[in-house]
């Protein structure tokens, strides 16, 4: 009997261990912390307003995201909707495995009205349109959240402590490098930011970049067509061996995640910064009196415009597999819909998807939309560098900000990385 | 047959952990080895076979993986000699009739129960070339010359990471040579100390001899432990600057979740465990012949 009683219990533990399927209701996944607290708010909401049950799953840090929902792909057990973390390589993946919903045809319902309610660069973001590389069917798969763009930021505050103009940040490379020893002199140390997540390095580069030789330089190098060793680039790569020679950049710098460099600027430790609109909640939490302004990456050259890494925030999708489609569509819509992109905005300092709550955004806030004019993004391009080169890229210019190599090492370094996979694509 | 009946129902006890162990050991081991030889970006439902070529790669053009293994291993190395040396001299201390005896042993083993991640944090302040903990002493001490970005600068960033992981790790050392040490007679030291045997006898002649089993269980220990170094990494540096604390685990995960090559990654896992094995077998081989002796 004890034999068949103990038996029982191993056949329940297993049966406990099964996935329970979920009985009503909606669920989704995330990884954003900080908008846990409002997610769980609508969540309520929607209830009361529809009777539908949503839940929201937090799922952090976004490693730990990036790796459940691919195990998830791969059992088929992702959630209604659920957000994508990764390059437009990986989004198309998800697509092509069938894992999501295609929202052209809701999009486009009552002459596009809920299209019609983001801003262009959201829909264009979650858009692949005809003859994209990835052989994906032309449409919108994905809702965008919220927008962001990453710009330098100034600490108002220490500019006055230095006796420089407050209102006047640097608007060219040398009003940029006269500002920094004028700091120097004033023992203010210059810029912070988290280096030591390469993608900032890899975006500053690619602003100077762009505002050196031009968006189609820029992609042409990508496609193979321009080489790394060419002038414009190390152009590039010299600016950082001019920040290093200047001492711009703080060398803690170098290895620091983005956090630790939050806390530093919100702290009053440095001048500038380069971090994405979302710092501005960040910072509220962290000091509350900070005085700060977002600026656009110093201009560097006249011959092309400056732009700046923005568009798309956070981005949700709809699992094509879920039985709850509908109820989950729908619940995007109202999620996107003016009312709770203002309370989105007013709780969690983000600029919103959704043209009309843009109205209802704060002073610093509504200074950092301004730089939307300037936006561009890999996910924008027709064309993607390597992850093997950008990490190459980027990791060389730490090595040239910590004075371990030249620029002419490094520009060899990722030229030989280019060609290595170029030889392999081809 | 009531034998036959019995080996049955005994069999049937163990077959839930027997799935357990298939299901989350077992498959996850060999499905690596066949994920090594596709190209696959974790997602996609299909994935293209291309035989070696990932083990190819990673011996003739991957130079990070190989910087990141050199790396692992200086900072094994320095595991293995000074942190092992001062586990078994502060184990050695607290075995002796001392005052606060339990108090030590608390303090001594509170490292290695923190987070790494907690531990990476706590030391970046320490660390820090502005408001540093170190920097500031050192300044304090009249050596500003030696102040730096500990983890930033290429000279010291690896050194800085060691110096963490030992600190982290030194408490695990501590305890298995604590009880190593308890487990040793007293009447052998009584012994030798009435045949007239120095302190530094004693401890050359019986402790460590008597010891060596023990040293060779740490230093396994030591090495499996410190080759697979991935969170004080993360939490400190990232793996730079450069490629100067990149590590092996950091390699593997750059290659799963930053470039979505799975099969590489798992072949990078493949390749990895190999060294790891190879160097637990010379070990116990080297063990085994010291005790044959």
């Amino acid at each position: 009997m004890e034999r068949i009683i103990c038996l029982l219990v191993s056949v329940f533990i297993f049966i406990g261990c099964a996935r329970k399927e979920q009985e009503s209701g909606i669920v989704i996944w995330h990884w954003m912390t900080d908008r846990e607290d409002v997610f769980v708010e609508f969540a309520k909401k929607y209830k009361q307003q529809t009777g539908v049950q949503v839940k929201f799953e937090l799922y952090a840090p976004s490693e730990i995201y990036t790796q459940k929902i691919r195990a998830a792909a791969q059992t088929n057990t992702l959630p209604d909707i659920y957000g994508i973390l990764g390059s437009k390589r990986d989004f198309a993946s998800f697509i092509k495995s069938g894992h999501v919903e295609n929202l052209t045809e809701q999009m486009e319902l009552d002459g596009g009205k809920w299209k019609n309610s983001f801003f262009e660069k959201v829909v264009e973001a979650n858009s692949f349109k005809p003859g994209n590389r990835f052989g994906i069917e032309p449409g919108i798969y994905g809702v965008g959240i919220d927008m962001m763009n990453i710009q330098m930021l100034y600490n108002k505050d220490l500019f006055k402590q230095a006796g420089l103009d407050p209102e006047k940040p640097p608007r060219t490379w040398t009003e940029f490098i006269e500002i920094n020893r004028k700091l120097k002199k004033a023992n203010i140390p210059g810029l912070v930011s988290g280096f030591g997540e390469i993608w900032l390095i890899e975006c500053l580069a690619n602003n100077f970049a762009f505002n050196i030789m031009g968006e189609k330089k820029v992609l042409d190098t990508y496609r193979g067509q321009v080489p790394y060793t060419d002038p414009d680039w190390m152009n590039v790569f010299e600016l950082f061996d001019i920040m290093r020679k200047e001492e711009i950049i703080i060398k803690d710098s170098i290895t620091m995640v983005n956090k630790s460099a939050e806390q530093l600027f919100s702290n009053n430790k440095a001048a500038f910064a380069f971090n994405g609109s979302w710092c501005i909640n960040v910072y509220k939490g962290m000091n509350p009196s900070l005085n700060y302004a977002p600026m656009l990456v110093p201009k560097v050259s006249n011959k092309y415009p400056v732009r700046i890494w923005g568009g798309q925030g956070a981005y949700i999708v709809v699992n094509a597999k879920s039985s709850k489609k509908k109820q989950a569509i729908d619940f995007l819509k109202w999620l996107t819909a003016k009312e709770q992109q203002i309370i989105l905005v007013q709780k969690t300092s983000n600029l919103p998807s959704n043209k009309e709550a843009i109205s209802m955004i704060d002073p610093i806030l509504r200074e950092f939309s301004l730089g939307m004019n300037y936006i561009t993004h890999p996910s924008m391009w027709n064309v993607e560098e390597s992850p093997e080169v950008v990490e190459v890229f980027s990791k060389g210019i730490q090595s040239i900000l910590i004075g371990e190599k030249t620029p002419q090492e490094v520009a060899l370094e990722v030229q030989k990385i280019k060609l290595q996979k170029l030889k392999e694509t081809k | 047959m009531s034998r036959i009946k019995d080996s049955i129902t005994s069999f049937l006890f163990v077959v839930p952990a027997l799935l357990m162990f298939i299901v989350f050991s077992v498959y996850p081991f060999l499905k690596v080895f066949q994920l090594s030889v596709f190209d696959w970006d974790g997602i996609a439902r299909t994935m293209k076979f291309i035989g070696l070529n990932n083990f190819k790669n990673i011996f003739t053009l991957d130079n990070a993986f190989w910087i990141s293994m050199r790396n692992a291993g200086f900072i094994t190395f320095l595991a293995l000699t000074f942190q092992n040396t001062l586990a078994f001299f502060l184990a050695h201390i607290v075995d002796s009739e001392i005052r606060g005896k339990n108090f030590y042993r608390t303090i001594f083993f509170l490292p290695p129960v923190l987070s790494g991640i907690v531990v990476g944090l706590i030391w970046n302040w320490i660390y820090n070339s502005d408001y540093g903990l170190l920097n500031k002493f050192l300044i304090w001490l009249g050596f500003s010359n030696l102040a730096r970005a500990w983890l930033s600068d290429p000279q010291t960033a690896l050194l800085s990471v060691s110096i963490i992981h030992m600190w982290k790790g030194f408490g695990w050392g501590f305890v298995i040579f604590l009880a190593g040490l308890q487990g040793i007679p007293r009447d052998l030291y009584e012994a030798a100390r009435v045949d007239g045997a120095s302190e530094t006898q004693i401890l050359t002649k019986i402790t460590i001899p008597i010891m060596i089993p023990i040293f060779f269980l740490v230093s396994i220990l030591t090495i499996l432990g410190t080759m697979q170094i991935y969170d004080i990494i993360v939490s400190t540096t990232g793996g730079g600057p450069g490629f100067h604390t990149e590590v092996p685990i950091t390699r593997i995960i750059a290659s799963m979740l930053g470039s979505s090559r799975f099969g590489y990654a798992c072949a990078q896992g493949i390749v990895f465990g190999l060294v790891l094995l190879f160097i637990s077998l010379l070990q116990i081989k080297l063990s085994q012949n010291l005790r044959s002796e």
